[in-house]
């Protein structure tokens, strides 16, 4: 494998108005070091990409940043949002993890009926008054609503791996969330569920920023306004995708998208 | 030479296999007398006079109808407080309880809990609830004993029925901004009742036949109780928790322990084909209910 | 400062539900820990004051036959002697043991090894069935089956140390099975292939690999079934014979610590020497159920460092 200088990155700057922000961001499991000074901002209202080998640390610094790590490991650093270090103690998580919305590798519907998903998180967070139309406008938004119109009352889980990931995608934004986390939500789904949630992607950064995990490079190529590459718990480049891609400027990153990487 | 070893190898595994299964026939064997036997010779004796008239201490023909409500009430009083504390100890263990020296305490604590016999919780229930809270013979006293019994198995089943619910769930309810608590109830709970209900089922089914730790709390004897005094604290009423109670299990053991009655072991074998018959239908209803209910669920029509 | 950021400053109802919910639970199993830890004291209070109040000596109640509280002995000393007691517990909990277990591994075999499918959907319920008859169920049918067939062959009442094991052989056999199938499950399946691909036989396979793999789980599940074992109570009190003298012969009637105690506990009034020297016998119950659980503990170890 070959080595590559860790401590040097290639970070571009940001010009856009910042969505979130870390700063100097370090996660660690036990005494295993996970990632590494995290320095990342990202812009309102676009996709940013992660990518990276397993185990390079991006689920884990993507999960930092809703506090979902909380429970299993220990964050250091800061995390800005709304000009706030929300990587404090004092901060209400609940609050955080209701703004910074998430979809999961693996579908996790409730096993409710698929209204009830959806309901329930409105429900959940005193989102009460127009329900249906809440309802039907986040299945539409997640482009699921024509496929499960004529269904509403059965079982979430009777659905496919793909519709069951876009009704939890769903579920997230009716809660209408500030940012959507998505960690590999494509990774247990076949190639044309993948396509429609890269679609679904597209319509719902008008409202949304969006911060997606990948191992799919040419995923994050295909839909992604900026890329992020982790090695090792470092993040080694960040720019726009289509200069990550076509002109990288650090050398792991180049073999890593070339494929000759390790 | 190879050969020979080969046969006799072969031949030693055949008898060897033989040997277990005939001890496994055995077992079975062993079942099937129990059962055959106990409703054979119970059934017989089973009739609506049975089950409807009180029991006789010195006369032939008594009945087991106190002994048989009193077992449904003292499960049912059992339940009723056992199972909110077995849910609230099974919820920390499961979802709160972080690897540490407390928690290894408390897990100890419960395995030596349902490790006591049940005649040592029995003493306790009457050293403490009996005597020195002078509950006497009670319902209560008997209850609270039972509820030692049941609590080690109900947190445990309650434990393990949480924590087999997908840990995706809990971070789907958590990344919906819902606290731990409001994900446990109205997430996780739900998703485990199959497990729940089955667990305390089969608890009641343990609870119905226990009779050791009920005999210095709840009492041996019934008194004169009337079904029609509906006042819960009138001495007379058969719902008076204070009241001193036998349940069928103990019945039974009561009258081969004592052997003044002259039918003791006609009504023996009568009570014990009902308790049997009791328990059987609660096994069958909790394996039942919890299938019916996993179904209902996950969603597989 | 802006809404959004009051909301994340500040608590809301859901830090509250959050700490509402950990105490509630909390609560429940610290109340479990106090009442177990009650149970251990106030026995352990009342079973020592036989040697603290009334003075009898340990080594006398331990290995002394003589059992007569309520009087005095040659030596001016109460006749506190459990040893008949003791002997007599150990001995139905061993022998229900030597009985159980091969049938318990037979059956576990059965259903792991043999025949996975049909013989676990046919066993298991037996399996359960047995766990599900309550004891006094088995102390009435060892009342009117087991000792009369004892009596009819070796004479004598028929009660005593053997009819005690044979009731306790079928009570303990399902708890010795269900957890020897447990850790004969935990055996890697690719154990068994590789041994079938050198060429061994199903049974060389059984006993060189797959017992041996799972003893320490098969001795937990033994340890298991005989601390269920030396705490029945009223099945052997039904069949032991209640009769407090040391055991000359496995069918002369005797009395074990569990049996002692339901028979005796309602006769003796509170305080008295009787009654002290009874809570005796209860906490060296309650010291064997703590040993048998110290030694699953260690068993248990054992096997995890070996895997």
């Amino acid at each position: 494998m070959n080595k590559y200088t860790l401590s040097e990155n290639y970070l571009t700057e940001i010009t856009d108005p910042i969505a979130i922000e870390t700063k100097h961001l370090n996660v660690f499991y036990g005494k295993k070091q996970a990632t590494f000074d995290a320095n990342l901002k990202f812009p309102k209202h676009k996709i940013t990409a992660l990518i990276g080998a397993s185990g390079s640390g991006k689920s884990t610094f993507l999960r930092s940043l809703n506090r979902l790590n909380d429970e299993i490991a220990t964050v250091t650093g800061e995390i800005k949002y709304q000009d706030i270090d929300i990587n404090r103690k004092n901060i209400n998580v609940y609050e955080v993890r209701r703004q910074i919305g998430m979809v999961f590798q693996h579908p996790n519907p409730f096993a409710k009926s698929i209204y009830e998903n959806i309901a329930f998180a409105l429900r959940q967070n005193g989102m009460t008054d127009n329900l249906d139309q809440r309802v039907e406008k986040s299945l539409k938004d997640a482009a699921l609503w024509d496929e499960v119109k004529d269904k509403l009352t059965t079982s979430a889980l009777s659905l496919s791996g793909g519709q069951q990931q876009r009704l939890c995608i769903a579920r997230a934004i009716a809660v209408q969330p500030d940012i959507l986390l998505m960690d590999e939500p494509t990774s247990a789904l076949d190639p044309i569920s993948s396509r429609k949630i890269e679609t679904t992607m597209q319509e719902l950064k008008k409202n949304y920023t969006i911060i997606i995990v990948t191992h799919n490079m040419q995923q994050a190529a295909r839909a992604s306004d900026l890329t992020a590459f982790f090695h090792l718990g470092h993040v080694i480049e960040y720019n726009r995708t289509k200069k990550l891609f076509t002109t990288p400027k650090m050398p792991a990153t180049e073999d890593y998208i070339s494929g000759h990487f390790g | 030479m190879k050969n020979s070893v080969n046969k006799k190898a072969e031949h030693a595994n055949q008898i060897a296999l033989l040997i277990i299964k005939a001890m496994v026939g055995v077992v079975v064997l062993i079942l099937m007398a129990l059962l055959g036997y106990i409703l054979i010779t119970g059934i017989p004796n089973v009739s609506w006079h049975f089950l409807t008239s009180p029991s006789k201490d010195f006369g032939a023909g008594g009945g087991i109808v106190n002994e048989l409500f009193n077992s449904v009430y003292i499960l049912i009083i059992t339940l009723v407080i056992s199972c909110p504390l077995a849910l609230g100890a099974g919820i920390y263990l499961a979802e709160f309880a972080k690897p540490s020296f407390l928690t290894n305490t408390m897990r100890t604590t419960i395995e030596v809990l349902s490790s006591l016999p049940s005649i040592v919780i029995g003493l306790f229930g009457y050293l403490v609830l009996v005597i020195k809270f002078q509950f006497d013979f009670s319902i209560i006293s008997g209850a609270f004993a039972l509820m030692f019994v049941n609590i080690p198995l109900l947190t445990r089943n309650t434990e393990e029925s949480l924590k087999a619910v997908s840990h995706s769930q809990r971070e789907a309810g958590w990344a919906l901004g819902l606290s731990k608590w409001r994900t446990i109830l109205k997430i996780i709970l739900p998703a485990a009742v199959p497990g729940l209900v089955t667990g305390i089922i089969l608890s009641a089914g343990r609870i119905f036949g226990e009779a050791a730790a009920l005999i210095f709390t709840a009492g041996q004897s019934t008194p004169v109780i009337s079904y029609a005094n509906w006042n819960p604290f009138s001495s007379t009423s058969f719902l008076n928790p204070m009241r001193p109670t036998e349940t069928l299990a103990v019945h039974i053991w009561k009258l081969n322990t004592d052997g003044i009655t002259p039918d003791a072991t006609q009504i023996s074998s009568g009570a014990s084909a009902v308790l049997i018959i009791v328990i059987l239908s609660i096994i069958l209803l909790s394996r039942f209910l919890g299938n019916y209910l996993y179904k209902k669920m996950s969603g597989t029509k | 400062m802006n809404k959004m950021q009051q909301r994340l400053l500040h608590p809301s109802k859901a830090t509250r539900q959050d700490r509402f919910g950990k105490t509630i639970s909390l609560i429940c199993i610290g109340f479990i820990m106090i009442l177990t830890v009650s149970i251990i004291g106030f026995i352990a209070i009342h079973g020592l004051a036989t040697f603290f109040e009334n003075h009898v000596s340990v080594m006398q109640f331990i290995f002394s036959s003589n059992w007569n509280p309520g009087q005095l002995g040659k030596n001016g000393q109460p006749q506190v002697g459990a040893f008949a007691m003791i002997v007599a517990s150990f001995a139905v909990t061993l022998l229900a043991a030597i009985l159980a277990t091969p049938f318990a591994i037979a059956v576990a075999l059965y259903m792991t090894e043999l025949a996975p499918k049909r013989g676990a959907k046919m066993l298991q319920p037996v399996i359960e069935l047995l766990v599900g008859i309550p004891s006094v169920v088995y102390g009435f049918i060892g009342l009117v089956v087991i000792v009369p067939a004892i009596r009819s062959v070796f004479g004598g009442t028929g009660f005593g140390i053997l009819a005690g094991s044979i009731v306790l052989f079928v009570m303990i056999l399902p708890t010795i099975t269900s957890l020897t199938i447990d850790s004969l499950q935990q055996v890697p399946d690719h154990y068994r292939k590789a041994s079938l691909a050198l060429g061994a036989t199903k049974w060389q396979t059984i006993y060189k690999v797959i017992l041996r793999a799972a003893l320490p789980g098969i001795l937990t599940a033994i340890v298991f079934g005989m601390a269920r074992a030396f705490g029945e109570a009223l099945a052997v009190q039904m069949v032991i014979g209640n009769a407090a003298l040391t055991p000359t012969s496995l069918t002369s009637p005797t009395a074990t610590l569990t049996s002692q105690l339901t028979s005796q506990m309602g006769d003796t009034i509170m305080g008295t020497l009787p009654n002290n020297a009874l809570w005796s016998l209860a906490l060296v119950l309650l010291i064997m159920s703590v040993i048998f659980n110290l030694l699953i503990k260690v068993v248990g170890k054992r096997g995890e460092m070996k895997k």
